[in-house]
C-alpha cells in the first residue's frame, strides 16, 4: 500500500467518522443526560435528509435548502420530546426501546406519506467534480466539503460544551442527574434544547450524506446500529468520547474494506481469502466494540466518573 | 384417451356445443402474483418491470391468453424474508397460477421454493441465478431474461476484443455478484488486476475508489444494479476516475434508469445486454413506442424483460386455451414460447433458461437529445446458452 492510498483511505475514515458524530453526539447526550434509549434517533436522521431534499427542491439552492432543513428538523426534535419522548423518562428501558421503535415506524411510514419512499438530492455542480490536493492524489469536493463542516461542527460542539453556561449544565447533568436537578436546574427545559441540538445534528448529517448515499425511506435504520456501536466504545454521555468512538469506527470501518482482504490476500489462499474478507470486513466494527467492552466496559471516555 | 378424442371430433364437428365445453373445463381468469423491489434505491428496477408487464396486459386489453388477468402487486422492500412472505401470500390465499416479478436473485431464491413446493410457474422477469440453470434446476422455473452469467460473459468477451489488459472487477457479495464476475473472468483473456466483493446494497464506495485508483487498472467491470451503480458511478466521476480508465457495464448498468440520474457522465459507456431500444423487430418498436406513450419515459432492459414476462404466460395461457389446471401441458406451452418477444429470437434451453443473442451497446444522444443506449455492430455472441445446462437433469 503506497503513502498516497493510506492517506485517501484515511480521509475517508475521517468524513465517515465525522458524520457518524453528528448522529453519535445527540444520542449520545440523549441517552447520558436523560437516561433514555431512542430508537427514533436514525428517524430524526432521515427527517432532516427528506426536509432538506424538500427544501432544495423548492428553494433551488442546495445551501438555502440545508440551511432551512436544520431547523424545521430542530423543531421537529422539539415537538417529539415535549408531546411524546417525555412522558417515557420515568419508565424503564425496555418501554423506551418499544415505544420508539413504534416510533420509528410510525415515522418512516408518515414519511412515505408525505414525500413518497425517496426524494433525489443532488451535490451542487461545483462540487462534483475531483480536486487535487497533492500531486496525484485527487479527492472528491463534495467529501472535502463533508469533513470541513463536520470539523466544523464538532469544534462548535466542543466549544458549547465547555465554554457555555448551557454546555455546564449538560456535563452536569451528565455526570450526575439528580445533584444537577437538587441544585436547581431547569431539567425538562434543558431535556428539550438537548433534543433540538441532537435533531439539528441529525439533519446536518442527513442533508450532507444525501446526495452521497440516498434520501429513502429506512435510511436512519442501519446507521442508527454504528452511532449505538459509538456511543458504547466511547462512553455514553461523553462528547468527547462520541468524537473519538466515530473517528475509531470510521477508521476501522474503512481499513476493515480495504487493509484486510489486502493482508488476507498475503497470508491465505485465494478462495478463501475472497470469501472471508467481504465477511470480516462487516463485522470489524463489531469486533472493535467487543475489544473495547472487554478492556473499558464503561467505554473509553465515560462521563460518569 | 379415447373419449378424448371422441370430444376434439364432436367438438369440430358441432362448434357452438365445443365451445360451450371448452369454456367449462377452462379457468374463467389468470391469476399472476408479481412480487418486485417497488421502494428504496432500487425501486426503480421493480417499477420497470411491473410498469412494462402491466402495459402488456392493458394492451392486450386487461387479458392473458384470452382470459381476463388478475394481477395481484406487492413490494419486496429489498428484503427476502418479505418476499418469501409475499409468495407465501400469492400462492397460498389468492391461489395465483403464476408467479412473477422478482428482480434480485438473493430474493427469488428465498422465495421460490414457495411457488416449486406448490407446483405454480415462475416466471422470471430478471434473476436467473447459476443454480437454478444447473443441478437445481425446476421444471416449475423459466427465465425470460438471460442467465445471471451471461451479459457479464458477453462484457469479458468484449473486453477481450478491445485489448484491454488490466481491469479491475467489483460485485456485491451475494449470488448474483458472484455469477457474474465469474461469468466476466470465464471470457476475459487479460489480467484481473482486483477482484472486490462489497456489501449489497452498500452505497458508499470511498473506501473501493480509492483501491481502485492505486491499482491503475486500464478498465473498471461493475456489477451494480439500481442504487447502488448510480451511486458507484457518480462518485467514479466525482473522484475523476473516469479520466484514468474506461467504465465498463453490464447492460442493466448503464440503462435508462441509471443514465436518467447520472446524466452526461454516462456518455460513451459501452455495456452488454440482450436487448437495446434500436432493436429493428416489429415487437419491439411497438413495445418502445407504447411504453414511452403510457409512462412518458423510456424502457429499460428490465422493462423488456417484464414485457416478454406478460407476453410468455400469454402465449402459453392461450396455447393451452385457458386450461391452466393442465400444469403439463402449460409447461410445454411456455416451453415453446410461441410470441414475438421484443429482443428478437430466442428458445428455451432443456434447462428453461433462454439461449439468444448478446448485443455490444454504447451510450449516446439520440435524435432529440436523450441519453440512450444504441447498439453496436455485430452481436458479441450468437444463440448463446449458459455454462451449467449440462448439469441440469430436465430434458
Amino acid at each position: 500500500m503506497s503513502g498516497l492510498l493510506l492517506l485517501e483511505q484515511s480521509l475517508n475514515g475521517l468524513q465517515f467518522g465525522l458524520m457518524l458524530f453528528l448522529l453519535a453526539a445527540g444520542l449520545t447526550l440523549v441517552f447520558g443526560i436523560m437516561d433514555m434509549i431512542n430508537l427514533a434517533h436514525g428517524s430524526l436522521y432521515m427527517v432532516g435528509a427528506f426536509l432538506a431534499a424538500w427544501f432544495v427542491q423548492l428553494t433551488g439552492s442546495f445551501v438555502a435548502g440545508v440551511l432551512l432543513a436544520i431547523p424545521a428538523a430542530a423543531v421537529f426534535g422539539m415537538v417529539l420530546e415535549t408531546t411524546l419522548l417525555r412522558s417515557l423518562y420515568a419508565r424503564d428501558h425496555l418501554s423506551q426501546v418499544l415505544a420508539t421503535f413504534a416510533l420509528i415506524l410510525i415515522i418512516n411510514e408518515g414519511v412515505r406519506m408525505v414525500w413518497g419512499s425517496d426524494l433525489p438530492l443532488s451535490a451542487p455542480a461545483a462540487l462534483s467534480g475531483p480536486v487535487e490536493l497533492l500531486p496525484g492524489l485527487y479527492y472528491p469536493a463534495y467529501r472535502l466539503l463533508i469533513i470541513g463542516v463536520g470539523l466544523a461542527l464538532a469544534l462548535l460542539l466542543y466549544l458549547l460544551v465547555t465554554q457555555t453556561r448551557m454546555g455546564a449544565l449538560v456535563r452536569a447533568g451528565a455526570s450526575n442527574r439528580e445533584m444537577a436537578m437538587a441544585m436547581g436546574v431547569d431539567i425538562r427545559r434543558l431535556f428539550t434544547a438537548v433534543f433540538g441540538i441532537g435533531a439539528a445534528l441529525c439533519a446536518v448529517a442527513g442533508a450532507m450524506l444525501g446526495p452521497l448515499l440516498a434520501v429513502q425511506v429506512g435510511m436512519g435504520e442501519g446507521i442508527l446500529i454504528l452511532a449505538f456501536v459509538v456511543i458504547v466504545i466511547g462512553g455514553i454521555g461523553s462528547i468527547r468520547g462520541a468524537l473519538v468512538g466515530s473517528l475509531l469506527v470510521g477508521f476501522v470501518d474503512t481499513a476493515g474494506r480495504t487493509v484486510l482482504p489486502h493482508l488476507f490476500r498475503e497470508f491465505l489462499p485465494p478462495q478463501f481469502a475472497s470469501a472471508a474478507g467481504p465477511a470480516v470486513a462487516s463485522i470489524a466494527v463489531y469486533l472493535l466494540m467487543a475489544v473495547v467492552l472487554f478492556v473499558r466496559p464503561q467505554g473509553l471516555f465515560p462521563a460518569r466518573g | 384417451m379415447r373419449p378424448a378424442v371422441l370430444r376434439t371430433l364432436t367438438a369440430a364437428a358441432v362448434t357452438a356445443t365445443a365451445l360451450s365445453a371448452g369454456a367449462a373445463l377452462a379457468a374463467d381468469k389468470v391469476k399472476v402474483g408479481f412480487v418486485s423491489t417497488l421502494s428504496g434505491p432500487s425501486a426503480a428496477l421493480g417499477v420497470d418491470i411491473r410498469d412494462a408487464f402491466m402495459l402488456a396486459v392493458k394492451l392486450n386489453g386487461g387479458k392473458l391468453g384470452g382470459l381476463p388477468a388478475e394481477v395481484i402487486i406487492g413490494d419486496d422492500q429489498f428484503k427476502p424474508d418479505v418476499g418469501k412472505q409475499l409468495f407465501e401470500k400469492n400462492i397460498k390465499r389468492d391461489r395465483v397460477d403464476f408467479m412473477t416479478g422478482v428482480v434480485f436473485s438473493n430474493i427469488m431464491l428465498a422465495a421460490v421454493p414457495e411457488a416449486f413446493d406448490s407446483k405454480t410457474f415462475y416466471i422470471s422477469p430478471n434473476a436467473a441465478p447459476s443454480p437454478l440453470a444447473g443441478k437445481e434446476c425446476n421444471p416449475y422455473f423459466f427465465a425470460v431474461s438471460w442467465p445471471n452469467d451471461a451479459y457479464h460473459e458477453a462484457a469479458g468477451q468484449n473486453a477481450t476484443n478491445k485489448g484491454f489488459k488490466k481491469v479491475y472487477l467489483i460485485a456485491p457479495n451475494y449470488q448474483a455478484g458472484k455469477d457474474s464476475l465469474a461469468g466476466f473472468k470465464r471470457y476475459f483473456k487479460g489480467q484481473v488486476a482486483g477482484e472486490v466483493y462489497t456489501k449489497l446494497g452498500q452505497l458508499d464506495y470511498s473506501a473501493e475508489l480509492a483501491e481502485v485508483r492505486a491499482a491503475k487498472p486500464d478498465a473498471v467491470y461493475t456489477f451494480l444494479p439500481g442504487g447502488m451503480g448510480i451511486n458507484f458511478i457518480k462518485q467514479f466521476v466525482g473522484a475523476g476516475l473516469s479520466k484514468d480508465m474506461s467504465l465498463l457495464q453490464p447492460g442493466f448498468g448503464a440503462d435508462q434508469d441509471i443514465i436518467r440520474p447520472v446524466g452526461d457522465a454516462m456518455l460513451g459507456t459501452f455495456d452488454t445486454a440482450h436487448w437495446a431500444l434500436d432493436l429493428p423487430n416489429a415487437a419491439n418498436k411497438k413495445f418502445v413506442a407504447e411504453f414511452e406513450k403510457e409512462y412518458k419515459r423510456l424502457p429499460s432492459v428490465y422493462a423488456s424483460q417484464g414485457y416478454d414476462a406478460a407476453q410468455l404466460i400469454d402465449s402459453a395461457v392461450r396455447e393451452v386455451k385457458g386450461k391452466i389446471e393442465d400444469k403439463d401441458a402449460v409447461r410445454r406451452a411456455l416451453k415453446a414460447a410461441k410470441f414475438q418477444s421484443v429482443r428478437g429470437d430466442f428458445k428455451f434451453n432443456t434447462n428453461q433458461y433462454p439461449i439468444q443473442n448478446y448485443y455490444l451497446r454504447v451510450v449516446g444522444k439520440d435524435a432529440q437529445g436523450r441519453l440512450v443506449n444504441k447498439t453496436l455492430g455485430e452481436p458479441i455472441f450468437r444463440n448463446h446458452g449458459d455454462a451449467y445446462v449440462q448439469d441440469c437433469g430436465m430434458k
